[in-house]
């Protein structure tokens, strides 16, 4: 699984990064996070708001920084 | 790790609402005991007399830190709530294909209620302008966002009343227009980095407020208090503590003697001021209160609070990946004098 953190350096990006770190840990998955800081690829996405989160070049979520559960939840619905 | 707002999350819709009306009615009460509270300590308790320096400084220090704080928390909450049910996605698709204009008036009007975070504002600025919405129409939000504040406007109602919040809202959204439709006029799309008008955007917008239940709008309440209170409290702080020092210690004919409405150079000197400070409405808010009490002119304060918040050097910087010096430079030009005209306007109408 790979999954995106997109926003360039925001408070909220490390938040986001680091509360799915946490989440992927809980879950036992194997994945890798990147994070994506270039602006037209954010937008790419289709991202407005920062943070995104992208799983397997889906968006998953924008604009806020979710919970440890809820992004446990988004991971779970999209694993295989 | 489990947050504050994931304990407090309620189990059933019963528990959600009668926490949350148990909240508004210790809220109501602490709000209506805080004066008399104070009053009945310092004088009461501790024996001061109100009416000298330090009473009277103490009475203001802590009535009106507790006062503030409360009205912040309150104002937060629900601000934040009402726009769990914006959002940017939403407002784009609500400016698509909107001439100048009419385009101006409803991007500062969407502003306003938007939530939005200045760290976002280079993927929003490339994301309307992908969506090809006028760079004018475009600039009328990213002005309007910060300055016309929400939280600006409840704590305004709070220690001043009706009046002056509804000046603030138009003078910020006519500033807002106009300067964006100047931008628009000048045909600033030259100063423009080319890269933005190549972006194209994806497929799959999504929309961030799409799925959200009323336990997870009330935990973002929540979560966004205690973030921007952790923000602003030295602010607070130290906007009190000055009005507090003010009340006391500095001579009430000082400000009105050297910065009262009819000085010519008062407003300029509030925005030459509020540019290099940076914070947002809600931390200026109770400086913008001490300086008040203190007699300084409402027109001045508000055109300080203004370039306090609308012009600041990090979003400058940030927008600089977007647009050229020039634009940047013209941007703060037509807001700064904007600013600087509400001041004196308000000045007018509304002398000390």
């Amino acid at each position: 699984m790979i999954i995106k953190v997109l926003g360039s350096g925001c408070a909220n990006c490390k938040n986001l990064e680091r509360v799915t770190r946490e989440a992927i840990a809980e879950l036992g998955i194997d994945a890798t996070i990147e994070k994506v800081l270039d602006y037209p690829t954010i937008v790419n996405y289709g991202v407005m708001s920062t943070p995104g989160l992208v799983v397997d070049e889906k968006v998953v979520l924008s604009g806020r920084v979710p919970t440890v559960a809820q992004v446990r939840e988004l991971l779970a619905a999209v694993k295989p | 790790m489990t947050s504050v707002a994931e304990r407090l999350r309620p189990g059933t819709p019963t528990r959600r609402w009668v926490g949350l009306s148990g909240a508004a009615v210790i809220w109501a009460v602490l709000y209506q005991a805080n004066e008399p509270f104070w009053t009945w300590l310092i004088r009461d308790v501790v024996g001061m007399d109100l009416a000298g320096r330090a009473g009277s400084a103490a009475l203001f220090f802590f009535a009106d830190t507790v006062k503030i704080a409360l009205l912040l928390v309150g104002i937060i909450f629900v601000v934040t709530v009402l726009r769990s049910f914006m959002s940017l996605e939403r407002t784009r698709a609500m400016l698509g294909g909107k001439r100048e204009g009419v385009g101006n008036v409803m991007a500062a009007s969407l502003g306003v209620v938007t939530p939005f975070c200045s760290c976002s504002a280079v993927p929003a600025f490339i994301g309307f302008v992908a969506a090809g919405i006028p760079i004018g129409v475009t600039m009328s939000f990213l002005i309007a966002s910060p300055l016309v504040n929400e939280i600006a406007i409840g704590l305004l109602f709070g220690m001043f009343g009706l009046g002056p919040t509804l000046l603030y809202v138009v003078a910020g959204l006519t500033v807002a227009i106009v300067a964006g439709w100047i931008l628009g006029r000048l045909g600033v799309e030259k100063w423009v980095e080319p890269f933005v008008f190549e972006t194209r955007l994806g497929g799959q917008v999504i929309d961030t407020t799409a799925g959200l239940t009323w336990d997870d709008r009330i935990q973002m309440g929540v979560e966004e208090v205690a973030t921007i209170l952790r923000k602003i409290w030295p602010y607070l702080l130290v906007g009190i503590s000055l009005g507090a020092a003010i009340h006391g210690w500095v001579p009430t004919d000082f400000f009105t003697t050297y910065a009262n409405a009819s000085n010519p150079l008062g407003v300029f000197v509030a925005v030459l001021i509020g540019v290099p400070l940076y914070s947002n409405a809600a931390g200026v808010m109770p400086l913008v209160q001490s300086l008040y009490g203190a007699g300084l002119p409402m027109g001045t304060l508000l055109a300080f609070m203004m370039s306090v918040v609308a012009l600041s050097l990090p979003e400058m910087i940030l927008l600089r990946r977007v647009l050229k010096p020039q634009l940047i430079a013209t941007f703060a030009g037509v807001v700064g004098t904007g600013i600087i005209a509400v001041g004196y306007l308000f000045n007018i109408v509304l002398p000390h």
